[in-house]
C-alpha cells in the first residue's frame, strides 16, 4: 500500500526481472576478457560507431543546445510525471487504445500473457526492447506456451543462438558472420543448407525466415523510445523495416513502455529525432520511424494496448541525484566511449543495461542488497570515472557523479560489513602498541598472496577492497624490526656519528 | 489498490522526498530556418544519395517519364486511391489501387508501389509519410520492394523541427531514410532487410 493518502511518502519499492547478474563485476569481467573474439569485435564496433557520431554531431552547429534541451525536457517531464502520465493515458485512450499500468515484471508480463491469450494465438512477433528484456517477456512467454520470436536480426541472432545480448543498440555484437552463419544453420527453421557467411545473405536468410511470419501476424509486441503526453502518440526508431512490420501487419499491437519514455509535447520530438539517431548509431537519420496514436480504422491494428512499466523506476525517481539516470534515451553512446565496456562487453555487467548507463540504473532500478554479496553492488566501481559517457551522452547525463554517488550509497548501506570492519579493525590495533606490532607480523602473511608485488585478492573482508583494486605487498620488515635488526642499529649509530661530526 | 493508482502514487511519493524545482527549456537550437530552394534541393539531393536512394530530378511535365523508368522490371504496382493518375501515364505495367478491404498480406503481391509524400527534411535526407490519400496506408509502402516516392520541393524544409511543426500528430507516420538497412553484422552494412529494398525519389522542382 502507498502511503501517498496517509501523507507520509514511502520509498517506493526496487524493481525485478533481469537487472542483475549471477556474479560480481570484476568475477565476471575476469571471464569475459579471456574471449580474444569478443574483445576483438567489440574493440572494432566501438571504435566505427565512435568515429561516425563525432562526425554527424559535428556537422550541427547547435549539437549542444540540442543536448542542452533534451536534458532540460527529461528533466521538466520527471517534475511534472504524475499530470503527464494522466495526460498520456487519457490520449491514448481517448484515440481508441487501451492503457495498463505493471507495478513491476512480473505484473506486466501477466498482462501481456493474457492479452496475447485472448487474441487466441500462441505466437508472437516482437520488436526489439529493451523493457521486454528487463522484465524477461520472452522466458515468462515460453512459460506459458506462448512463442515469441524476435524480428531485429541482432535480436534474432542472440535469440537463435540461446545467448544473451551485450550491447544495448547492437546485441550481437559479439558475434562474427562465421559464429551467425553457424547459428543460422542449426537454428533457423527452413535455412537453406548452403548458406555462406556475406552479411547480405545472413541478412536475406532473416529476411526469408521472416517474411511470411509477418504476413500472417495476428499479434506483435514492441517497446517505445517515446509516449508522447499531449497527443498519444508513440514513437519506434528502427533500421530494417521489422519494426515497421510488426506496428503495421498484426490485428493486435502491444507495446510495453518504461514511464520515463514518456516526453511533454509531440514538439519535442524535434529534440530528440535529431539527438537519438546521431548519437546512436552516428546516423543522420535512421532508416525509419513509426509513430502512431491509438488507432487508425484502416491502417494498421484494431486493436491497441499499452503497458505502463515501473519495476523500480519510481524507486529511482525517489533519488533526488540518481532520477538523472531516468533521463536515458537507450542511445548507448556512453557505451561506446567506455573504455571498461569496450574491453569487457556487455556480459560482464550481468544486467540488461550494460555499460556506463547499465552501471547507474542497474543498482537503481533494482537495488544492492547489502551484505549478500550482490553482483549490482560491484556496478557503480565499473568504471574508471573518466568521464568519457558524460560528453557523449546526448541528455547531458552525469553519469560519473552519479557513480560516485551510488559507491557512496553502497559504503554507507554495505560498508560494515568490508571497508568499515577493516577500519574498525585497524583503529583498534593501533590503539596498542602490541596488537599493533602482532597485526604488523601479521600483515607479513600477505607477501605469501602477492605476486610480482601486487595482491590481487584478499580472503573476507579483505576481499571487498580487493574486489576494485590490486594492494602492494607489505614489506619484508616492518620499520619497527629494521630498527630492532643490525643493520638499522648500524644506521642509526652512522647517523649518530654523522650528526657529532658536524 | 489497483495497479495505476499504486504506479501514480508512488509517482507522487518520490517526488514528495525529493521535490523537484520546475524547469523551464531552452529552445535556443535551430528551429525556424529557411534555406533557398536550390540549398533546400542540394542539401536533399546528397543526403537521399548518401543512404543509397536514387534520386531522379525533374519538372512535373517529366514526372512520367522519370516514374516509368523508376519502375522498370516492375510488372504490376500499387497505389494509394489518391495518387494522381497521370503520374503513371507512361507505365504500361498492371496498377492496383490499394483500399483497407484489401488484406495487408495481398500487398506482398505487388513488385513495387508509387506514392507522394508530405513533407521531407533536406538536412537528414528523410522523407516523413503521413498517411494522405496520396500515400495511403503505412503496409502500402511497406511490404513491396521497390517505392517509387514522389517529392515536391516546396516541401521540401530544412531541419527536423521545421518537419515535425507541418505534422499532423493523429496521423500514422512514417519517417523514412533510404531504404531498409541493418548494420547488425560486423557493422557491415546491408541494404534491404524487411522493407523495400529500393527506394527511388523523383523530386519535382517546379512543383
Amino acid at each position: 500500500m502507498s502511503g501517498t493518502f496517509l501523507g507520509m511518502p514511502t520509498a517506493p519499492p526496487r524493481g525485478t526481472g533481469n537487472i542483475r547478474g549471477s556474479e560480481p563485476f570484476p568475477a565476471a569481467a575476469r571471464t569475459e576478457l579471456g574471449n580474444a573474439q569478443l574483445r576483438r569485435n567489440v574493440g572494432k564496433a566501438t571504435r566505427t560507431i565512435r568515429d561516425k557520431r563525432i562526425a554527424v554531431t559535428g556537422e550541427l552547429p547547435d549539437w549542444e543546445e540540442l543536448r542542452s534541451a533534451g536534458a532540460a525536457i527529461k528533466r521538466d517531464v520527471l517534475s511534472r510525471l504524475p499530470d503527464l502520465l494522466e495526460q498520456f493515458e487519457q490520449a491514448v485512450t481517448a484515440r481508441g487504445g487501451t492503457v495498463h499500468w505493471a507495478r513491476d515484471a512480473a505484473e506486466a508480463n501477466a498482462i501481456v500473457t493474457r492479452l496475447v491469450r485472448g487474441t487466441g494465438s500462441d505466437e508472437v512477433l516482437k520488436v526489439k526492447s529493451m523493457a521486454t528484456q528487463e522484465i524477461g517477456l520472452n522466458e515468462h512467454l515460453a512459460d506459458e506456451g506462448i512463442t515469441a520470436i524476435e524480428t531485429d536480426l541482432a535480436e534474432l541472432i542472440v535469440q537463435l543462438g540461446a545467448d544473451r545480448p551485450s550491447h544495448i543498440l547492437v546485441p550481437a555484437i559479439h558475434r562474427n558472420r562465421a559464429e551467425i552463419r553457424e547459428i543460422f544453420l542449426r537454428a533457423m527453421p527452413g535455412v537453406d543448407p548452403d548458406l555462406d557467411d556475406d552479411p547480405a545473405h545472413l541478412a536475406d536468410a532473416s529476411r526469408r525466415f521472416l517474411r511470411d511470419r509477418f504476413m500472417r501476424a495476428r499479434v506483435a509486441i514492441s517497446g517505445a523510445n517515446f509516449g508522447v503526453a499531449d497527443t498519444g502518440t508513440l514513437s519506434v526508431v528502427e533500421s530494417e523495416g521489422n519494426g515497421r512490420m510488426c506496428l503495421t501487419m498484426p490485428e493486435t499491437l502491444i507495446t510495453v513502455m518504461g514511464l520515463e519514455k514518456l516526453i511533454p509535447s509531440y514538439a519535442d520530438l524535434e529534440v530528440f529525432l535529431q539527438l537519438l539517431p546521431r548519437s546512436s548509431t552516428g546516423e543522420r537519420m535512421n532508416p525509419y520511424t513509426s509513430m502512431w496514436t491509438g488507432v487508425t480504422p484502416g491502417d494498421g491494428p484494431g486493436e491497441f494496448h499499452l503497458v505502463l512499466l515501473d519495476n523500480g523506476r519510481t524507486a529511482t525517481l525517489a533519488d533526488e541525484v540518481g532520477r538523472e539516470a531516468l533521463h536515458c534515451i537507450r542511445c548507448s553512446a556512453c557505451l561506446n566511449v567506455c573504455p571498461v565496456y569496450e574491453r569487457t562487453g556487455g556480459h560482464a555487467y550481468g544486467s540488461t543495461y550494460p555499460g556506463p548507463i547499465g552501471a547507474v540504473l542497474t543498482p537503481q532500478l533494482a537495488g544492492m542488497d547489502t551484505g549478500s554479496g550482490d553482483p549490482n553492488g560491484s556496478l557503480p566501481y565499473a568504471s574508471s570515472l573518466c568521464g568519457a559517457c558524460f560528453d557523449a551522452c546526448p541528455v547531458k547525463i552525469d553519469i560519473p557523479s552519479l557513480l560516485v554517488e551510488l559507491r557512496h550509497q553502497h559504503v554507507e548501506q554495505a560498508g560494515f560489513d568490508a571497508e568499515q570492519a577493516l577500519m574498525k579493525a585497524a583503529s583498534a590495533a593501533m590503539a596498542s602498541a602490541g596488537r599493533w606490532t602482532a597485526a604488523q607480523r601479521a600483515a607479513q602473511l600477505g607477501r605469501l598472496l602477492g605476486r610480482g608485488g601486487r595482491i590481487r585478492a584478499l580472503p573476507p573482508p579483505g576481499s571487498a577492497w580487493t574486489s576494485a583494486r590490486d594492494l602492494p605487498v607489505p614489506p619484508k620488515r616492518t620499520f619497527r624490526q629494521w630498527w630492532d635488526s643490525a643493520e638499522g642499529r648500524a644506521a642509526i649509530e652512522r647517523a649518530r656519528r654523522e650528526g657529532g661530526a658536524r | 489498490m489497483n495497479a495505476r493508482e499504486t504506479v501514480l502514487g508512488r509517482v507522487r511519493d518520490a517526488l514528495a522526498l525529493a521535490p523537484p524545482d520546475a524547469v523551464q527549456v531552452p529552445r535556443d537550437y535551430r528551429r525556424r530556418r529557411s534555406l533557398p530552394p536550390e540549398r533546400r534541393r542540394e542539401l536533399l539531393v546528397d543526403r537521399l544519395e548518401d543512404y543509397r536512394a536514387s534520386v531522379h530530378q525533374c519538372d512535373t511535365a517529366e514526372a512520367p517519364g522519370a516514374i516509368a523508368t523508376a519502375l522498370r522490371g516492375a510488372r504490376r504496382i500499387g497505389i494509394p486511391a489518391g495518387l494522381d493518375r497521370r503520374w503513371l501515364a507512361e507505365f504500361d505495367g498492371e496498377v492496383t489501387v490499394d483500399s483497407a478491404e484489401v488484406p495487408s498480406a495481398r500487398l506482398d503481391e505487388l513488385d513495387g508501389v508509387v506514392t507522394g509524400s508530405a513533407v521531407s527534411c533536406a538536412e537528414t535526407g528523410t522523407i516523413f509519410l503521413d498517411s494522405s490519400a496520396d500515400q495511403g496506408r503505412r503496409a502500402l509502402t511497406l511490404v513491396p520492394d521497390l517505392h517509387v516516392c514522389v517529392v515536391a520541393l516546396s516541401s521540401v524544409v530544412a531541419g527536423v523541427p521545421e518537419a515535425v511543426a507541418r505534422l499532423d500528430p493523429v496521423r500514422p507516420t512514417t519517417l523514412i531514410s533510404g531504404p531498409s538497412a541493418t548494420s547488425d553484422i560486423e557493422l557491415d552494412r546491408v541494404e534491404g532487410v524487411h522493407g523495400p529494398r529500393t527506394l527511388h525519389v523523383v523530386l519535382l522542382l517546379d512543383a
